[in-house]
């Protein structure tokens, strides 16, 4: 059984949110619509909604996350859940517990949801596929395989700016070979039908094949950048020296990192996006960062929006009975 | 004991033999087929009417876990299932803990399995003091204690040098090597470098990581002319490396697991940790070169790369899972089943299972000619039955096989003309038979 199967229920409504890849348009429209309607909530006086008020989310992180972590308990205390935030990495693991000790552990705590984050591929799913009926799994990134919540609050951020996805041509800069946030926004792009995907890089930081995700490969920016929408960058990690795949972050910012003058290349309100935390002069300028093109917190901000959306339309699939329709 | 096996299909590749015949076994070897010898009185009659009768298995590559990881196996338990599944010879990697690479282990697992007394387990030597690949194993005394050969136990040597001086060091004792290609730095990943992994995320294992070490090691062979086998090769390109270097006479032979025959990357699907092994599955254009090349003989062995787990060890998320597959259990009909694929006919797939290992290895077996040693495995072919759990002989469960419908059930296998395993005819609760279906 594939990923995309396990995370729907027989009608084909959204149980976990594992993965971008083998959901519908529909699924995804669902998500940013809902979304839209959920982003009002931050600006009222009383930032909250009653939706989730008795259900227990936990934050299960096994990989360190600030942003993410806090931008999942934020959604779910705005949606009234009582948060219960895990770090993993530290305690349980390290003492010789399996990650399925850990699971059937905290299940027994009676919870209804888990975000995930763990260093493997595919662990959000191994969990999806233990975890009780009842409970939600939404994957908070998983190695390089997914971060379907990244890849929506992108797409999210891209539609408010550009509407028309038939005409949309994105760029995707940097290290494409570890980025989970790469792989769910390019599955979502392509679900929501935009017109070009390309992504940028050195083949050492493009995994073999990735045409097959539907995706144009430029290994030069000056190419790859011109006349795009939405230029996304990645974060490059320091242990990517290490693993011999780059030389120096300087070299890699004076041929890939996103300037002024590589930005120009773009059409002329082209945004600027980038999932954080962002390395100023290695990936990107910091006069582009802080730039007027640049939404990178408004992504931010999107984001618990996003998660929202998610966070309500899975546990409201689980609270309804199998065979009724949405 | 006097045996006569009536009336089964004979096969035995060896002779070129497929004929319906009587086997008669006397003192432990093969006294006559289609007559019985002079004298002949026999103690015990074995009904092979619609049976197939052919040299007991030789599986080239079976880690039994003992000593060192009794948790998951022990030779007792994995000889068991080899009875029951027709494999009448487990060869044992060095890579046990402690490794194979002093006499007193040879000896602890000559100990165990004779009182097993149900599988010949020949064991491979370690190529290096404790395989680590810097200095070499007495090689010689590990011939003396009964090694069959030497070997890198899974851990291939980066040290050319070390390696070189192995293989020469090896060949001064006319030992067969034992090696398989990997790079260790090109495979650190989990999973075939190809579409499927970079679709799951999961950090692949190119086919240079093998080509590569193969190539070296071929250069290597050219130079000392000493016996390389290699085993569980993965790729394509593999297969044509080693066709290449036997056409020139170069002294090498390969094998191939049997997973790698069935299952390609695409078998991922799911994060599907039974599914995880070393080397990994590859395209199914590597399947195919793969069933090529052992229908042609350039692969001359098939194994099961048995590798019994305790279920934690595939507990986890993919990346964090051991990699292996409990293999005795379903080396048959799996086989069979590339028969039935037409991938290649039946008696070329027993061969690759019998005669092919036995002569990769040196040994007076796998084959049924007069005299030879009476080690045979009768199989119904028409026995259709489900891969469960709990028909699984072996101690470890882990197998991506199962669920699948096979044909192909051992009901005898003798060991030195002894009856080790007599299938119960009420045993298999899946089972029927099916008229229908022909090897």
């Amino acid at each position: 059984m594939s990923t995309a199967d396990i995370q729907l229920d027989r009608q084909g409504r959204l149980l976990h949110f594992l993965t971008v890849e083998g959901l519908s348009h529909r699924h995804l429209t669902e998500i940013l619509d809902t979304a839209e309607s959920l982003r009002g909530v931050a600006e009222r006086r009383v930032k909250k909604l009653p939706t989730l008020h008795g259900k227990t989310v936990v934050n299960l992180f096994f990989e360190a996350s600030t942003r993410t972590r806090t931008t999942f308990e934020l959604a779910a205390k705005r949606l009234s859940a009582d948060v219960l935030t895990l770090n993993i990495a530290q305690s349980s693991t390290v003492k010789g517990e399996t990650l399925l000790d850990t699971l059937q552990n905290i299940e027994a705590m009676q919870c209804d949801m888990f975000v995930v984050r763990h260093q493997q591929s595919g662990a959000a799913e191994f969990i999806a596929r233990r975890v009780k009926p009842h409970i939600a799994v939404l994957n908070a990134g998983d190695g390089r395989h997914a971060h379907p919540t990244q890849g929506m609050l992108d797409a999210f951020t891209i539609r408010r700016h550009k509407p028309d996805f038939r005409n949309l041509e994105v760029a995707i800069v940097g290290d494409i070979l570890h980025s989970r946030v790469a792989r769910s926004l390019i599955h979502a792009l392509n679900i929501l039908g935009a017109a070009d995907i390309r992504v940028i890089a050195p083949r050492t930081l493009l995994p073999i094949d990735v045409e097959n995700l539907g995706v144009r490969v430029f290994l030069d920016p000056r190419e790859g950048l011109r006349g795009v929408d939405a230029v996304v960058m990645l974060r490059l990690q320091k242990e990517r020296m290490e693993g011999a795949l780059l030389p120096t972050e300087q070299e890699f910012f004076r041929r890939y990192g996103l300037t002024e003058e590589r930005l120009a290349l773009a059409k002329p309100d082209a945004i600027v996006m980038h999932p954080g935390p962002i390395n100023r002069g290695v990936e990107i300028d910091s006069r582009v960062a802080d730039g007027p093109r640049s939404v990178i917190l408004e992504q931010v901000t999107n984001g618990i929006a996003v998660r929202m959306a998610i966070m309500s339309i899975t546990l409201g699939n689980h609270a309804r009975p199998a065979g009724e329709n949405a | 004991m006097r045996i006569v096996i009536r009336g089964g299909r004979l096969i035995d590749p060896a002779h070129h033999v497929d004929t319906v015949t009587d086997l008669f076994i006397a003192e432990g070897r093969i006294a006559g087929i289609g007559r019985p010898p002079d004298g002949f009185a026999v103690d015990r009659m074995i009904d092979a009417r619609d049976r197939i009768v052919c040299p007991g298995l030789i599986d080239l590559c079976a880690r039994l876990r003992e000593p060192g990881q009794e948790h998951k196996a022990t030779i007792a338990s994995e000889a068991r299932a080899a009875a029951a599944a027709g494999i009448t010879t487990l060869v044992c990697p060095p890579d046990t803990d402690p490794v194979i690479d002093e006499p007193s282990v040879v000896e602890l697992i000559r100990r165990r399995s004779q009182a097993a007394g149900q599988a010949r387990v020949l064991a491979l030597g370690a190529l290096t003091h404790q395989l680590r690949g810097e200095r070499l194993a007495e090689m010689a005394a590990l011939e003396e204690a009964g090694c069959i050969g030497v070997s890198d136990g899974g851990r291939p040597l980066v040290n050319t040098l070390v390696l070189r001086r192995a293989l020469e060091y090896a060949a001064t004792f006319d030992l067969t090597v034992f090696l398989t290609p990997l790079d260790p730095w090109l495979g650190h990943g989990v999973a075939h470098e190809g579409r499927v992994a970079t679709r799951m995320g999961l950090p692949g294992i190119p086919a240079a990581a093998e080509t590569g070490i193969l190539a070296r090691d071929l250069e290597l062979v050219r130079d000392i002319g000493v016996r390389v086998h290699f085993g569980r090769l993965s790729c394509a390109r593999s297969v044509d490396l080693i066709a290449r270097a036997q056409a020139e006479g170069l002294p090498v032979t390969a094998d191939v697991a049997m997973h790698h025959l069935h299952l390609t990357e695409v078998d991922l699907a799911g994060f599907d940790s039974q599914c995880h092994v070393r080397p990994p599955l590859r395209g199914s254009r590597d399947r195919d070169a793969l069933r090529a090349g052992l229908a042609s003989g350039v692969l001359g062995a098939l194994c099961s790369d048995h590798q019994p787990h305790e279920p934690d060890a595939k507990q986890a998320p993919f990346g964090d899972t051991e990699p292996g597959i409990s293999g005795l259990d379903t080396l048959l009909a799996l086989s069979l089943r590339l028969a039935r694929d037409e991938a290649l006919p039946l008696a070329t797939v027993l061969e690759r299972l019998t005669y092919g290992p036995a002569r990769i290895l040196g040994m007076d077996g796998g084959h049924l000619g007069v005299g030879a040693p009476a080690d045979a495995c009768i199989f119904d072919p028409e026995i259709d039955w489900r891969v469960t759990a709990d028909v699984l002989r072996s101690r470890g469960q882990n197998s991506p096989f199962l669920n699948w419908e096979l044909q192909g059930r051992v009901t005898h296998t003798l060991l030195a003309g002894q009856i080790v395993y007599e299938r119960e005819d009420n045993e298999l609760p899946h089972s029927g038979r099916s008229a229908t279906v022909t090897v």
